[in-house]
């Protein structure tokens, strides 16, 4: 940054600074901060086998072809011929680039029992041809591999060391940027102490092997006049050449996605505020033996590919057909993903390379698939070819790579009761931003498996213990039954749930026969009151009727009083009356 | 060793006219007439002049006098002060003096 400022601020200064010649090579750019010092010696060393050669090639290949800078190589220990077809395999072609007048490759043979010394001399042959080369191809580059053979040509190592100084001083006036390789020596970067005359760059190459497995590496010494990375970078050699590893990146700022992606368990999703994951996050799902995390996974892959991205399935415990195989029985067809090029299938055994290749083959597969999700089934595995610290340093790198990418990444971890693989769990789950874990519930003489978010970042998730339901349907979350007797699963909690429904039919039962009884006795009573009324009328008419007697009888009392009364009055006045009216 | 049907085919590569050149020009010149009197062709090559030579011969050093013929070819670098070593490596045995 600072430099940058500079820069603006002294445009003189751009001048000044050194001028930097990319290799080319994947990912050492970056920790050169541009590439190798142009127009200065550059010194590769390490030890037999460690890739010198190959990478002083893929600097002048990779100049000639994507730089335009063609590159003279000269080689002490390999014929020219040799060279072409050990290149080849990398597909460099060095036959065409030779006629091409991009590449020129020059054997120098030293041989010893033919030279004979006498008195003094002078390597000028050597800047002759040196010379002549650079010149004939225009050349902005030169490798020298291994120069170090000039020693056991030649006998004179006074005059070999004055006239090698003088060499790399000729160079730097050629204003060439070279490489030269050299062997690595006791307790010396190289053999002949070429350190000594070579002190702008100094990158060595390591290939070590711990615990049988071999992981090359890659260490800049020194850089003069530039700011660098230190550490050691693991480098992978394959069919595409070398691509060398940045360690971490140095900042933390990725962009962070809002969206987010379905678990393929829909139930799941529901614990997880019911949309699923953020997209770019980290899933861990750990758990122990045969708790299910590679069907969370394969589900997850199977929700990827429906949604029409790309998913890259990294294996490391089972082959593709065992997994498509075993998902099958679960009603996910992952071979159809594959057939419409959705899904890839990477399997390898852990102990295939070192962490750092996987890291890279990760990396170079990645790169050229561009998946939107990646799983890694099962990160423990790795453990076998390297320490807890190495494989929490790789998924660190990985994960960092990973969010730069915005891709979602979901690790499977096995989890034993064993120190180490605990330390793993907590070890990864620090940097993970989602951790399922799935565990056994050993319960009434049966395994259930119960299933909880133990977090995830940025959501409100559900506490609950759900139980994981694997059934010839899918996966399913089930709420586990909480009763007086604590947490039931399985078929103690289906055994709940049908006595509860027994209880509760019970329950109806009893309500409706009681409802019965007191219909019963409605009915009961009300006929009750019924006849009561009907009694009560009868009474009530038998009183009437005396009533009305008696009315009756004193009218026709009153009536014959009447008749009495005129009788009687008719008795004395008039007899006649009464016999007429008779 | 029969020497007197072969011819020595010698070639002396030198860069410029350099002390060491000039010094194992006369050197060379100086042997061979002592040893190989009429039975020697010196070809002296400038590599300043035609750079492209120096990589059939597999020219390192300057000067390096190359023996083509007879066989086997044999390389001698240096000035070539040492008579003996000189001598030896274009396989001739100091003739009776």
């Amino acid at each position: 940054m600072s430099i940058e400022q500079q820069k603006k601020e002294d445009p003189g200064l751009i001048n000044k600074i050194l001028h930097k010649t990319p290799t080319g090579i994947t990912g050492l750019d970056e920790i050169t901060g541009g590439g190798l010092p142009s127009g200065r010696p550059t010194l590769i060393c390490g030890a037999a086998g460690s890739g010198k050669t190959l990478f002083s090639m893929e600097f002048i290949v990779r100049g000639a072809l994507e730089f335009n800078e063609p590159g003279v190589f000269m080689a002490f220990e390999e014929k020219s011929e040799e060279l072409t077809v050990n290149v080849a395999s990398l597909g460099f072609d060095l036959d065409k680039l030779q006629k091409d007048k991009l590449v020129k490759l020059d054997h120098v043979h030293i041989e010893r029992s033919e030279i004979e010394e006498t008195g003094e001399y002078d390597l000028d042959g050597l800047f002759i041809r040196l010379g002549y080369a650079i010149d004939s191809i225009g050349a902005k580059r030169v490798v020298l591999d291994t120069i170090e053979n000039l020693f056991s040509g030649l006998s004179n190592q006074l005059i070999l060391r004055a006239e090698l100084r003088r060499l790399f001083q000729w160079l730097k006036e050629k204003g060439v940027t070279a490489i030269i390789t050299g062997e690595k020596g006791e307790g010396a970067l190289t053999r002949q102490g070429l350190e000594e005359y070579v002190s702008d760059c100094v990158i060595l190459l390591d290939h070590r092997v711990c615990n049988q497995i071999s992981t090359r590496l890659l260490r800049i010494v020194k850089y003069r006049g530039s700011v660098h990375g230190t550490n050691e970078y693991p480098f992978l050699i394959d069919e595409e050449g070398i691509s060398v590893l940045p360690v971490t990146a140095l900042k933390l700022e990725n962009n962070v996605s809002a969206e987010r992606i379905s678990s393929g368990i829909p139930s799941l999703d529901k614990m997880l505020e019911g949309k699923g994951f953020y997209r770019g996050s980290s899933i861990l799902v750990s758990g122990t033996a045969g708790t299910g995390k590679t069907s969370i996974a394969a589900y997850f892959a199977h929700a990827t590919c429906l949604r029409k991205e790309r998913c890259v399935y990294f294996a490391f415990e089972e082959s593709p057909p065992q997994i498509i195989r075993n998902m099958q029985s679960i009603g996910i067809n992952l071979q159809e993903h594959i057939d419409d090029g959705l899904l890839q299938f990477h399997a390898s055994r852990p102990t295939l390379n070192g962490l750092e290749m996987h890291l890279v083959s990760i990396h170079k597969v990645v790169n050229k698939f561009r998946p939107r999700t990646i799983i890694l089934d099962p990160i423990t595995n790795l453990i076998t070819v390297g320490s807890v610290s190495e494989v929490k340093a790789m998924l660190i790198r990985l994960i960092d790579f990973l969010q730069t990418q915005q891709i979602t990444v979901m690790f499977t971890a096995l989890t034993l009761n064993n120190i180490v693989n605990e330390q793993t769990d907590e070890g990864v789950s620090s940097l993970v931003d989602a951790w399922l874990r799935v565990r056994d519930i050993e319960f009434n003489g049966e395994r259930n498996r119960g299933m909880y978010v133990m977090k995830s970042r940025g959501m409100k998730h559900s506490n609950q213990v759900r139980e994981f339901v694997i059934s010839d349907e899918g996966l399913n979350l089930v709420s586990v039954y909480l009763g007086p007797e604590g947490v039931l699963t399985g078929s103690a909690r289906e055994a709940q749930q049908l006595q509860e429904e027994t209880g509760l039919i019970l329950r109806t039962h009893a309500v409706s026969r009681k409802d019965l009884e007191i219909e019963r006795k409605r009915k009961v009573l009300e006929a009750k009151i019924a006849s009561l009324h009907e009694e009560f009328e009868s009474l009530q008419d038998e009183l009437n009727k005396s009533y009305v007697e008696e009315e009756l009888k004193k009218e026709i009392i009153e009536k014959n009083r009447e008749k009495l009364t005129k009788i009687r009055h008719h008795e004395n006045n008039t007899a006649t009356d009464n016999s007429s009216s008779e | 060793m029969e020497v007197k049907e072969e011819i020595w085919e010698l070639r002396l590569y030198v860069a410029g006219q350099t002390t060491k050149s000039v010094t194992a020009l006369q050197n060379l010149k100086k042997y061979c007439e002592e040893h190989l009197k009429d039975k020697y062709k010196i070809e002296v090559i400038d590599l300043l002049v035609h750079p492209q030579l120096a990589e059939g011969d597999q020219i390192l050093a300057i000067p390096t006098l190359v023996k083509k013929v007879p066989e086997p070819i044999r390389k001698i670098i240096g000035d070539l002060s040492n008579e003996e070593k000189v001598l030896v490596g274009l396989n001739i045995r100091p003739s009776t003096k």
